[in-house]
């Protein structure tokens, strides 16, 4: 049946495909999640009225995140080959598209978490400190679970955009189900190869909304 | 205990200077429960929060416990503030954590080992009355809940000091009775010091001991609760005492009685502490021969005693009322002559 719809799929390649997608996804993600973290709270904190309340720092991080924010992910990708090759050592396969997924991608979510900071009750913050609370404290204790919620949210919406990039990533021989779409099945002219890769992708992409719905259900205790 | 001297606070705001606390000087005892009423906008948020740092004064000393706190910074200013708690008219409980895991905050914080923490937690959560909901999360109470789980967390480190701000702002009168039992029960049985700050004159009346009145960040008026009630110097502190004595139409009364009646004398009687339990009406009709209507009448309790005002009208013979006047006054009877015929 299946062979009788897509007769000129590999499945071999189809899932070696989806596994490189899964891995460029999953991995980006990963560091995504932590540097935008990152950014956001050094945004948060270097903010007027917060605890690391710095104009300078404040300005460079803000325009840093908006610079790379507007980059289109396409040509990020081409002007970081030259970081790319330094830090990976190559310049193609899966491997070699996560610097620019993560770079171009860490500042976006950077912004998401900084809008789950401001979403925290001011009182809370202010109760820590009454409290003696160490800024440490204060950033993994209060600020990071009580906008947890916020944050899972953003990364689920981050990752179902990196699973797009990952397609992008394609263009610099990165692998993936997005290059398999574009080689195999549109210059090829397989109508049933392109089809099948994007199935794929969303199912990969339901999946993930999925279990970013789920445990966002399960954090929010408001 | 505490004790503040010449302080100042100025904030600039958009280039303008606005001055929230106005050179304020007065001290607090050990184990007392002291309150500041005021307005909104009055400077007590803000001299509340001098006292555990979170606000700096601009200029003067406040020192709790022998230590000056404008100096302090770092970890020394962080363990100061171990022992100076305070809880909220919001509450601001953290909802991630539940009603447990909120009262191990601070001990977290203090470095306490968990199974000191578990012990204390399990303690206070008796101590405040919410035995059976320490698996909920704060969503799931109600406010006077929240209050109690603020008030568990505040005394977590064994404070010495516990600051108020507008505690019971955000409760109904019912539970605000109640939280404010439980501060007074704390009060007694721990010794700790209390400072509250308001805009609620019942508040002050039921639990405090002593009263600070603040309008445009001064401290216009300052004694004990009952001092203050019987003889208000400021008008803004009459304000607030008609807030808990008025009865709304006595104006009304007097007005119409007059038409009515033009004759005789209205006066004001203030009964203070025991006075207010003795039949000294009563003996002023067997010894004087003049008529007595009683126009309004009120009692109200503070926690040193009671505090009543009566409004009367005499009418009779113009030297009888005026010996009658003097009698009361001998007898301790403040009096007021509001009207004459």
């Amino acid at each position: 049946m299946i062979e009788q719809w897509f007769p000129n799929v590999n499945w071999e390649k189809m899932w070696t495909a989806t596994g490189e997608t899964l891995y460029m996804s999953a991995y980006s993600t990963l560091f995504t999640f932590v540097l935008g973290i990152g950014l956001g709270l050094l945004l948060f904190l270097t903010s007027p009225g917060q605890l690391w309340a710095n104009k300078i720092t404040n300005v460079i991080t803000g325009a840093f995140v908006n610079i790379f924010r507007s980059v289109p992910f396409i040509i990020l990708i081409i002007l970081l080959l030259p970081l790319t090759n330094l830090l990976i050592g190559t310049m193609r396969g899966p491997d070699a598209a996560l610097p620019a997924l993560i770079i171009g991608a860490a500042p976006f979510y950077g912004r998401m978490v900084l809008i789950a900071l401001q979403e925290i009750d001011k009182g809370v913050i202010e109760a820590a400190r009454s409290m003696g609370a160490r800024t440490s404290t204060i950033i993994f204790k209060v600020l990071l679970p009580e906008s947890m919620p916020a944050l899972v949210s953003g990364i689920t919406v981050t990752s179902i955009a990196l699973v797009g990039y990952t397609a992008m990533a394609g263009v610099i021989g990165a692998g993936g189900l997005g290059t398999l779409a574009y080689l195999e099945g549109f210059q090829r002219n397989r109508g049933d190869v392109t089809l099948m890769a994007t199935i794929l992708v969303l199912v990969i992409v339901f999946v993930i909304q999925f279990i970013g719905d789920f445990i966002v259900n399960r954090l929010d205790m408001r | 205990m505490i004790q503040l001297t010449n302080v100042q606070k100025t904030f600039q705001l958009s280039g303008s200077e606005i001055v929230a606390v106005d050179d304020v000087t007065f001290t607090i005892k050990e184990g007392e429960i002291f309150g500041i009423i005021g307005y909104s906008g009055a400077g007590k948020s803000t001299l509340i929060r001098l006292l555990n740092g979170l606000e700096q004064p601009t200029s003067g000393s406040i020192v709790i416990n022998g230590q000056e706190m404008t100096t302090l910074k770092g970890a020394k200013m962080r363990n100061a503030r171990q022992k100076i708690s305070m809880i909220f008219q919001h509450f601001n409980l953290l909802w991630s954590r539940t009603v447990e895991e909120n009262i191990a905050f601070p001990l977290e914080i203090a470095g306490v080992k968990k199974p000191e923490r578990q012990r204390k937690v399990k303690e206070l959560i008796d101590l405040v009355g919410l035995t059976g909901r320490e698996k909920a999360y704060p969503a799931q109470l109600s406010g006077g809940q929240k209050q109690r789980v603020g008030i568990a967390r505040a005394l977590a480190n064994d404070p010495e000091v516990l600051l108020c701000d507008e505690a019971t702002s955000a409760l109904d009168p019912e539970t605000t009775n109640a939280i404010l039992d439980l501060l007074t029960n704390i009060n007694e049985r721990l010794g700790l010091t209390i400072v509250l700050i308001t805009h609620e004159m019942h508040v002050i009346r039921k639990i405090c001991h002593r009263v600070a009145v603040m309008e445009a960040g001064k401290v216009v008026e300052i004694g004990s609760v009952l001092d203050v009630f019987q003889s208000p110097q400021a008008d803004i502190t009459k304000r607030f005492i008609s807030q808990v004595t008025d009865t709304g139409d006595t104006d009304a009364a007097v007005a119409h009685l007059q038409q009515e009646t033009p004759l005789g004398k209205l006066v004001k009687l203030a009964f203070i502490g025991e006075r207010t339990e003795q039949p000294v009406l009563a003996e002023l009709i067997r010894k004087f021969p003049v008529d007595v209507n009683i126009v309004q009448g009120n009692i109200s309790t503070t926690r040193d005693g009671a505090y009543g005002t009566l409004v009367l009208q005499l009418v009779g013979d113009v030297a009888v009322i005026d010996e009658a006047i003097a009698y009361l006054h001998a007898n301790e009877v403040k009096t007021e002559v509001l009207a004459n015929d």
